[in-house]
């Protein structure tokens, strides 16, 4: 390679990597602000004061789901399985809601361990599979769990 | 010389490069038609649908093929970057500034079926997370590259500067593809791991997935070909050797002083 082409390609290098060390130290910086949502265990710490608002994320604990008869309101808990908060909404729930699945909430701490929701938003995993194969999973998972009490 | 690198010097010349583009296109042109009413008729019509998503899972045949050439265009374009910014490779400019709006097509479709999927799945069209937002800004990142290129009256250096934030955009695409993984997102992790080669998405579903992206990289293949072959005519208009294509009736245009 030629001394010119040389320059230029460490040049490009050069440049290339001070770019992506300005850009992880941007990144790191704003690590907090980046994250979309924030979970119980979050919550726990005290740093969201009541009232303020925050988009609170995590698993619907099964059997938590609750609808008052007759009307919208609906709550449930949202745990990351170290902590849960309680979650109170009035609304058209998204079409995925399920319990066991991931959900996020918009909306504003009324105590420590509760949050009135005004959105709610359902987030789904990576898996994607057939009816018959996830059956087939329940079926396996329930034999599974009777095979040891 | 080793054959390789001789075939790759020798299509590195405009003509040359302009005559096996021509013999390629027609073939990559039908393969992509025929892999894609391929992957199209598994996907939308043969697969099952998802256990909970139903139906709605099926946009994936679309989004997912889109958004992996979306950054694998961009990939491409800092490639041809630096081979025009270091050895000043013409048909690498061509190749460059052909392939943007490649790109742009690919993300917009990306953004908007993954908008169309939002709505029925998560319950909004749009969420200003980290995945969708930096998607956003790839899209930016390629009218930049488009219109850095036409803002220059000289074509060469205006691919240059173009060649240049092709390079800059590098950094957005490790944040598109760990965005997913570094923060929590609205959007769900990675379904396909490349490292480990494992999948979460069922068989039955990933074929007609796996044809779509090879039909996708074909497309890509073909359109950039058919651009590249107008671009290249264009810049060197001036040539022996285009004025030798233009049938012998036709009236010549004056070479340039």
């Amino acid at each position: 390679m030629n001394p010119i082409r040389r320059r230029r390609l460490l040049f490009i290098l050069l440049g290339l990597l001070a770019l992506g060390i300005a850009a992880a130290l941007v990144l790191l910086a704003l690590r907090q602000n980046l994250q979309h949502f924030v979970s119980p265990s979050d919550v726990k710490t005290g740093q969201y004061k009541i009232g303020s608002r925050f988009r609170l994320g995590g698993v619907v604990e099964e059997g938590s789901f609750k609808r008052r008869d007759n009307s919208l309101d609906v709550s449930f808990v949202v745990t990351d399985r170290f902590e849960t908060v309680s979650v109170d909404y009035l609304g058209i729930m998204p079409d995925l809601f399920r319990e066991g699945q991931s959900v996020i909430a918009t909306g504003a701490l009324v105590d420590p361990t509760h949050f009135r929701a005004e959105e709610i938003l359902a987030k789904h995993d990576e898996k994607y599979m057939p009816k018959e194969v996830a059956d087939a999973i329940a079926r396996a998972k329930a034999k599974n769990a009777e095979r040891q009490p | 010389m080793n054959p390789l690198m001789l075939w790759f010097h020798k299509s590195g010349s405009p003509p040359e490069f302009y005559r096996l583009a021509g013999r390629f296109q027609p073939w990559l042109w039908a393969l992509a038609l025929i892999f894609g009413v391929i992957g199209l008729y598994l996907g939308l019509l043969r697969a099952p649908a998802d256990y909970l998503q139903g139906e709605s899972a099926r946009i994936m045949y679309i989004h997912v093929p889109s958004a992996w050439m979306s950054m694998f265009i961009f990939a491409f374009m800092a490639f041809c970057g630096v081979l025009a910014l270091v050895w000043h490779v013409k048909i690498s400019e061509v190749l460059l500034i052909s392939a943007a709006p490649i790109g742009v097509g690919f993300t917009a479709v990306t953004l908007i079926t993954g908008s169309l999927w939002g709505r029925p799945t998560w319950g909004t069209y749009w969420e200003w997370d980290a995945r969708m937002t930096s998607e956003l800004v790839l899209l930016f990142l390629y009218f930049g590259v488009l219109g850095l290129f036409h803002a220059f009256d000289d074509r060469r250096k205006g691919a240059r500067a173009a060649s240049l934030l092709a390079l800059i955009g590098l950094v957005n695409l490790p944040i598109i593809h760990y965005s997913v993984t570094w923060w929590n997102s609205l959007h769900q992790g990675s379904s396909i791991n490349l490292m480990t080669g494992t999948s979460a998405i069922d068989a039955s579903m990933l074929w007609p997935l796996l044809i779509m992206t090879l039909a996708s990289k074909l497309w890509f293949g073909a359109s950039l070909m058919q651009r590249a072959r107008v671009e290249v005519i264009d810049l060197e208009s001036g040539k022996d050797w285009v004025q030798a294509l233009l049938p012998p009736t036709a009236e010549k245009p004056k070479p340039q002083p």
